[in-house]
């Protein structure tokens, strides 16, 4: 299917799922990621493979970002949710697809969003007993290089 | 009875023969087996100390014997300084029942091969109490699997020697090399199959690859002699080579006719065809992969014993008829 | 520890730490053991010993600046790696290449996934036991690659040649003779690997039936790459979302049955024939032309983010690159194919000896470069 037939379907489903301008990603509210997971994941979508879960500081907002893709349909789609600096916690998919248990256990470490259900939520790259979160745009470390000559 | 003292001076002397025999082999070994698996691997080897890097072996002994000594913690000391000389002794007191020629022979014992078979199991303590002197895991695994692994190998082994011994009618290691003045052990049908057991449960015996899981380099790091450095390590090296070459030696005796040859003199026959089986162990070294732990007690136990038992029947049988 | 009594036998589970330094684990990763004598109950890998912060650097390096970090994520597969980049930014600005630049960056990224692959069969074997002939046999070909890329960028490992645009130069005279001979001279060494060990019975003995990873397993864990083509999923990027000009060239995907870890070193082997047949057709039919596109020296893509992926010698490569309208990236997420393979093995060596957990994690070759990043 192409994506925005795809976006249109899940529209059509859960009314308050938005689609991002100018892209075919969808945004969807933090409260009913895990239902439009679950959505996601069964046939006629089909989405099994859950490939990068990133997020992306912007500041007023963190955006987290889900690529997801089937292999069976071979089609993707790019799930976006948006959540404020005071309330970083959602929900996990590590039950839904596996592959979510290491990649959110990345995510905490690199910017701490906690998610919650998560089975082992650990530091993964930075050493467990760090302190901060290193790819916030405040994270001020006096070591840091400055930007060099272009 | 009393040894008066030139006896005395002339065990010495021949002690010190066997020694040095057994020093000076194990270097060119150890030189050998690098040029060997060069060559296999498309590469040179040791070139520069040296003809072809022939003294390579005595700048390495030099360098171990300059190395620091490290003890490391929590070790069980005793045990841990005592497994080298385990590891090794045996090894130099099977020597004194190889024929290397006619007349050259420490002591023809009427019981060679029953305290060539005796001896030669003392190594194991070597290994074992290396493993657990050292206080590592690694050691630990490494030497209770290698304990597993030469007491399983220890049945096919002697069964197969035991045939030879059925067919010479002695147990006597120069008694067996004259009983084959006509033809080989080998070239006969039941002793062929000795003949490929023996080597398959030798080689599981000294530790060489396909069955080097004691010192599984790739899992273990360096299983049980991960702890050991410096002139003890060398002990260990020196004898994992001295068994090499006593294995061969023995399956010389027993298979390939010991010194019978024509033209050259015995001793230079008993080499050729003795290093000529150590060539091939290093091909073999060099070529296979190493079998899992219980693949290598599944084969000894499920297959080398069993077809071992009904050799001897076997042999038995037409011995009798 | 755990202890369990069994009549009157007592035993207890005990911890081994494959540490960080140890020479079968491709790198410094540490994986700890819970061992039952040679069982294994569980096993926890930790990792971050590499962690060079690259995605944080990332956003403090121009676009252009950024390629010579990409380099050292797969220290292995150089080329590819940076391909995804660059091909990541270009889509960012819609740019259009020139069909000689497409044709030179397959011809590299090719041979660089036979090196790759040639560092993966030469390692596997030596961790199974066949102590170092075969690992020798593999460089002796990966030098004749490393020779060509030193020839054609001046570099032997970290190559840092594809820009954005097209490449960093044009083939020098007389790498095609090269290329040409080289494709000539692999042919029958893969055949040779083959006869050397694919069906050795104690090779057989060790990699059959030893950490099969299930279908299902494989696509819930985002496995991708050899791995998962060696449980059954045909699942390649070149050929199912076809990038550069990898849809005018004729390769089959070669795919296992089982998951086990012979499977996936099978496929590994057939892959090197199959990049053979690419970079022969390649080599034959380039265009002439200027391999690359102008691009200025302030490259300033509009707002707007993108994700673009390829298919690495490990797996797929993906990265997710936001851009904000200034010469940095805003965020640049590195989607590394090891980090998922390597997330699935700790599940499949539960109930597996000591010995074949070396297999396992040899089979599915991580590199802890892109891992931690």
């Amino acid at each position: 299917m192409r994506p925005d037939e795809i976006s249109g379907i899940i529209r059509t489903k859960f009314p308050q799922v938005t689609e991002e301008a100018g892209t075919n990603h969808l945004i969807a509210a933090k409260e009913s990621l895990l239902e439009v997971a679950q959505y996601l994941r069964n046939p006629p979508l089909a989405l099994d493979n859950l490939h990068c879960i990133t997020a992306i500081d912007r500041k007023e907002k963190m955006e987290l970002v889900y690529t997801l893709y089937s292999i069976v349909e071979r089609h993707g789609v790019t799930l976006k949710v948006c959540l404020t600096p005071q309330d970083l916690n959602v929900a996990s998919l590590a039950a839904l697809w596996k592959s979510a248990n290491w990649l959110e256990r990345e995510v905490y470490d690199l910017f701490g969003i906690t998610f919650s259900g998560h089975p082992d939520l650990r530091r993964i790259l930075n050493p467990y007993d760090w302190k901060g979160y290193p790819l916030r745009k405040d994270y001020s470390d006096p070591q840091l290089i400055a930007k060099p000559r272009l | 009875m009393m040894l008066s003292i030139l006896d005395i001076i002339v065990l010495l002397l021949i002690g010190l023969a066997v020694v040095g025999f057994i020093a000076a082999s194990a270097m060119f070994l150890i030189w050998w087996e690098r040029k060997v698996s060069a060559h296999i691997q498309s590469r040179l080897g040791p070139m520069r100390v040296g003809w072809h890097g022939v003294l390579q072996s005595i700048a390495d002994a030099v360098k171990l014997l300059l190395k620091e000594n490290i003890i490391p913690a929590g070790a069980d000391k005793l045990v841990w300084w005592l497994a080298p000389f385990f590891a090794v002794v045996p090894s130099v007191m099977v020597f004194v029942a190889i024929p290397f020629g006619k007349n050259l022979i420490v002591k023809d014992l009427n019981v060679g091969i029953l305290y060539i078979m005796a001896v030669s199991s003392v190594c194991v303590l070597g290994i074992f109490m290396a493993g657990w002197g050292s206080n590592n895991k690694y050691s630990l695994l490494g030497g209770m699997r290698s304990a597993a692994q030469i007491i399983s190998y220890e049945l096919p082994l002697i069964l197969s020697m035991i045939i030879v011994a059925m067919h010479a009618g002695s147990l006597s290691m120069q008694k067996i090399v004259a009983a084959q003045s006509g033809y080989w052990y080998i070239l006969h049908p039941t002793m062929t199959l000795a003949f490929v057991v023996y080597m398959i449960a030798a080689t599981a015996e000294v530790n060489r690859v396909p069955f080097d899981i004691p010192e599984a380099e790739s899992e273990l790091v360096a299983g049980f002699h991960t702890e050991y450095s410096g002139m003890k390590f060398a002990m260990f090296f020196v004898g994992e080579y001295t068994n090499v070459f006593l294995i061969s030696a023995i399956a010389t005796t027993l298979f390939l006719g010991g010194w019978h040859g024509p033209i050259l003199p015995p001793a230079l026959w008993f080499l050729i065809k003795t290093y000529g089986i150590v060539t091939v162990l290093m091909w073999v070294r060099w070529t296979f992969p190493r079998v899992r732990v219980d693949q290598l007690m599944g084969f000894a136990w499920k297959v080398l014993t069993p077809v071992s038992f009904l050799n001897l029947a076997v042999t038995g049988w037409l011995l009798l008829k | 520890m755990d202890t369990q009594q069994t009549k009157d036998i007592y035993t207890e589970e005990f911890l081994m730490n494959m540490g960080p330094q140890h020479p079968s684990t491709h790198g410094v990763l540490s994986l700890e053991l819970k061992l039952d004598g040679e069982f294994i109950r569980e096993c926890t890998p930790h990792i971050g010993y590499l962690h060079r912060s690259m995605e944080k650097i990332a956003e403090n390096r121009t676009y252009t600046q950024f390629i010579p970090f990409t380099d050292r994520l797969d220290y292995v597969a150089s080329m590819n790696n940076n391909l995804a980049y660059v091909m990541a930014v270009e889509k960012l600005l819609n740019l259009e290449l020139p069909e000689r630049a497409k044709y030179i960056r397959i011809i590299v990224a090719e041979l660089n996934r036979v090196a790759s692959h040639l560092v993966a069969v030469g390692t596997f074997a030596q961790d199974l036991g066949a102590f170092a002939t075969p690992l020798f046999y593999c460089f002796r070909e990966r030098e004749k690659i490393i020779d060509i890329f030193d020839q054609i960028c001046g570099n032997r490992l970290t190559y840092n040649y594809i820009r954005i645009g097209g490449v960093q130069f044009d083939l020098p005279a007389g790498v095609d003779e090269k290329v040409k001979e080289f494709v000539k001279y692999m042919r029958p060494k893969v055949d040779d690997y083959d006869r050397l060990l694919t069906y050795n019975t104690i090779f057989l003995a060790r990699s059959k039936d030893i950490g099969v990873l299930p279908r299902e397993m494989a696509i819930n864990y985002s496995v991708t790459g050899p791995s998962l083509r060696g449980s059954g999923v045909k699942w390649d990027l070149r050929k199912d979302e076809p990038y550069l000009a990898y849809d005018k060239f004729e390769f089959d995907v070669p795919v296992g049955e089982n998951g086990d870890a012979w499977d996936r070193y099978k496929v590994r082997v057939e892959e090197m024939r199959q990049s053979l047949r690419i970079v022969e057709q390649a080599i034959n039919t380039l265009p002439e032309g200027d391999p690359t596109v102008r691009v200025g020296r302030v490259i300033k893509p509009p707002p707007s983010e993108v994700y673009c992926r390829t298919e690495n010698p490990r797996g797929e490569l993906g990265f997710y690159v936001v851009s904000d309208g200034s010469v940095y990236p805003y965020r640049l997420k590195i989607r590394s194919p090891s980090f998922s393979n390597l997330a699935v093995v700790p599940e499949l060596v539960k109930g597996l000896k000591v010995a074949d957990i070396v297999c396992v994690l040899g089979s599915f070759d991580i590199v802890l470069g892109e891992i931690d990043r």
